[in-house]
């Protein structure tokens, strides 16, 4: 018997009721009254998506001059899943404890971590987190870790007041929190912080790390950080991060 | 309306304990002003418009402000000087405020009018410019009148639907607003600017640019008061109008609102301490006149208690907000305001796994709903837990909506299926708008018919974070609310009492100070 369960990874698509169907749904509004013209309007923009076989779920009136849509409709394009690479953090998560005893051991003296929400962001829910006691899910915050010295400067610290005192306590990693993103200010911000550590000549002395709800990865990178933790993350995993980095440019 | 059997001398004692509180800050209130207090009182009497300064439109408030501190005579008030040059220029307020700004005037060096001469034309100024906020005030009670009012002040209908736009683009923003009464909302808040609240100055005109919001300005708050009064005719119910009065420039913006008929105001007494890292002097000093204007205008303040449960435990830090409340109420009322006037802020900030979660935060609410019997409580929704799933999020919502409709709260906040990943789009609202309304007509005599136990989870959750109120309050009453605040009485956060943002705009008043608007509010 065929296994039915068995999936080509090299040809993937979205799956709905059975394999290979590549249903997606949508949920879109256009600047146009409720009408039949605006419900073929939705259809021509799925099919410009390049979906197939598009169901209007409904289309409502979301204000006179808005209408609101939910789409299913098919995409015909699989992916090739073996060909995937992407930039992804894979040191391994330790515990607190066991991170006091390696920093302990092998370092002989605490770690210096500063934390902050930079430029004119005030939304310090991420950094606190990530550096209060308490911590975040059940996970301690860095501020308790015994061979941290871990500070929360808080919110809307300007990025030469970071880099300037980083400097001055001669810190080993900064944690920059980012939530607010529109016009992606959290991006020009962060790019902007690590072109004046550049200038200053400190780029490869300290760990940069970025987080926040819309950080991921990738955008820490391409901002020229080395690091960046998204939604839901636990103050262990970047803990972990921070000692794997440093051990590695110590060896 | 089913009721929480609470000790009600527990309550009564908290509410002693929070005026002895409040009357320790008095003299600090009293014998001060700040520069914030003195560009409102300004700004009452007439003074508008700005100054091009370094690529930016400075205020005149700001300019002649600036000018006394410089001089060193602003310890008597900002009225007593621009009012005696007044008399003694035979200036309109406005060819005066242009005068002053640009320098060609120095207010402390005029002739000085007699000051009994002088008292008498400030006194009968002042009491003119208010007569044009009572007409803004009485032009707001005929407008529910004559377009109609959702809001019920006896709460026994449904809560009022509350949403916000923030799109940074004040003509953005009204398009937004008008597809969001379309689709019931009640009451509409225009979020303001990230960073706001730390100018030292109102920005002016209208504005296209903002993070996370659109600036507060006195020609935005007129673009969307238009709109909505528009819509509010064509949708048959007067729709109200938020935005902040906190941060440096809270007084300010009071009066601002007061002019443009705004209807609700973000005020919270200890909000910008905790949160935004502004002196406490300055802010309980700015609080204090910021209510005495919103008092007289009849605008109901949000309270801002909803923040502690966001960066602290929701569960474990249900006392700091009761707490807070009282002490809120208190300030409020030393400010003339009624009880119906003070929209108390709470949340539904709990985890939603917890066990039992739901009936955790029906004890909250109703608790809220019990001891503030007059107040319309304000109640946020769900932000801290929400992660992107946008089907989860739109449940704990219905959730929400549930025990605000069921505990009778008095103004709500709806929650966004898209809270923690953007401002809202347009769908957002329009999908939280329509299932709050199914929410509040399919359960809306829920409270009616439902009782609860004496010594049911719900009733011992409600009276175990009384108590616990009652043994924080103790604690505050004791050390003083400045001491308290240092020591992480609030939200898990600690400032010092000569820390902080605006201090430097703090001014002792002088024996001859002048502000007859703190008798005539």
């Amino acid at each position: 018997m065929m296994d039915k369960s068995a999936v080509d990874l090299k040809k993937i698509l979205p799956y709905g009721d059975i394999k290979g169907d590549g249903v997606v749904q949508l949920a879109f509004t256009l600047p146009v009254p409720v009408s039949p013209e605006a419900r073929e309007a939705a259809i021509q923009v799925c099919k410009k998506m390049g979906l197939e076989e598009i169901k209007v779920a409904t289309m409502e009136k979301a204000a006179t001059r808005f209408s609101f849509f939910v789409v299913y409709g098919k995409t015909k394009h699989p992916i090739d899943f073996t060909q995937i690479k992407v930039l992804k953090i894979d040191s391994p998560v330790l515990s607190r404890v066991e991170i006091d005893a390696l920093v302990k051991e092998t370092f002989g003296r605490k770690l210096i971590i500063l934390g902050a929400c930079t430029g004119y962001d005030a939304h310090t829910v991420g950094i606190d987190a990530i550096f209060n006691m308490k911590g975040f899910a059940g996970d301690y915050g860095l501020e308790r870790y015994e061979w941290f010295d871990a500070k929360n400067l808080g919110a809307q610290v300007l990025n030469e007041d970071l880099l300037k005192l980083a400097v001055e306590q001669n810190a080993d990693a900064i944690l920059v929190s980012k939530v607010v993103t529109q016009h992606n200010i959290h991006v020009k911000d962060l790019k902007e912080l690590m072109e004046k550590a550049e200038r200053m000549g400190i780029r490869n002395k300290i760990i940069f790390i970025a987080g926040g709800p819309r950080v991921t990865h990738p955008l820490a990178i391409e901002c020229g950080f080395d690091a960046g933790f998204g939604i839901g993350t636990k103050p262990s995993e970047v803990a972990s991060y921070i000692v794997h980095e440093l051990l590695k440019k110590k060896a | 309306m089913a009721h929480l059997e609470l000790n009600q001398q527990t309550i009564i004692e908290c509410r002693r304990l929070a005026a002895q509180i409040v009357l320790k800050i008095k003299p600090v209130i009293d014998l001060h002003t700040t520069v914030g207090i003195e560009r409102a009182a300004l700004r009452l009497i007439g003074v508008s418009g700005a100054l091009h300064k370094e690529g930016l439109r400075y205020p005149f408030s700001n300019s002649i402000v600036d000018q006394l501190r410089e001089d060193r005579v602003l310890s008597k008030g900002a009225l007593f000087w621009f009012v005696n040059a007044l008399t003694q220029t035979g200036l309109s307020v406005s060819e005066l405020s242009q005068k002053t700004s640009t320098g060609e005037l120095r207010l402390s060096q005029l002739e000085k009018t007699p000051v009994a001469e002088l008292k008498k034309y400030a006194y009968d100024l002042c009491k003119e410019s208010l007569k044009k906020l009572a007409m803004r005030r009485e032009e707001r009670w005929a407008l529910r009148k004559t377009q109609g009012d959702p809001f019920d002040l006896s709460f026994s209908s449904r809560p009022l639907v509350y949403v916000i736009v923030a799109t940074g683009n004040i003509y953005d923003d009204v398009i937004q607003a008008q597809a969001a009464v379309e689709a019931g909302a009640d009451a509409i808040a225009v979020i303001r600017s990230t960073a706001q609240s730390l100018l030292d100055y109102v920005p002016e005109g209208a504005t296209t640019e903002g993070f996370g919001g659109t600036y507060a300005t006195q020609e935005n708050f007129k673009i969307m008061r238009d709109a909505l009064d528009k819509e509010g005719k064509k949708a048959g119910r007067y729709i109200r109008l938020t935005n902040y009065s906190s941060g440096l420039c809270m007084a300010e913006i009071a009066a601002l609102a007061a002019m443009e008929r705004l209807d609700f105001l973000l005020n919270d007494a200890m909000y910008g301490i905790l949160f935004r890292d502004i002196n406490m002097k300055r802010t309980l000093i700015d609080q204090n006149f910021s209510r005495m204007i919103i008092a007289y205008s009849d605008i109901i303040i949000h309270t801002g208690e909803d923040n502690y449960l966001t960066t602290a435990d929701a569960i474990e830090n249900g006392h700091q907000v009761l707490a807070s409340q009282f002490i809120n109420e208190r300030f409020a009322l030393e400010a003339h305001m009624k009880e119906e006037q003070m929209g108390l802020g709470h949340a539904a900030e709990m985890n939603p796994w917890h066990n039992n979660v739901f009936l955790l935060e029906i004890a909250r609410a109703q608790m809220t709903r019990d001891i503030f019997q007059k107040s319309p409580i304000k109640f946020m929704p769900p932000t801290r837990h929400k992660v992107g799933d946008i089907f989860f999020s739109h449940v704990m919502d219905a959730m929400f909506n549930l025990v605000g409709v069921l505990t009778n709260q008095g103004i709500q906040l709806l929650g966004m299926p898209t809270e923690a990943m953007h401002t809202p789009l347009l769908q957002d609202r329009f999908v939280s708008i329509k299932s709050a309304h199914y929410i509040f007509n399919a359960a809306k005599d829920l409270g009616k018919e439902i009782s609860f136990k004496k010594d049911g989870m719900i009733t011992m959750w409600a009276s175990k974070v009384l108590e616990d109120t009652l043994q924080l309050l103790r604690k505050i009453e004791h050390s003083g609310l400045f001491k308290a605040i240092e020591d992480r009485c609030f939200a898990n956060v600690s400032r010092k009492l000569d820390g902080g943002k605006g201090l430097d705009g703090v001014v002792q008043k002088d024996k001859e100070y002048l502000n007859p608007f703190f008798e005539l509010l």
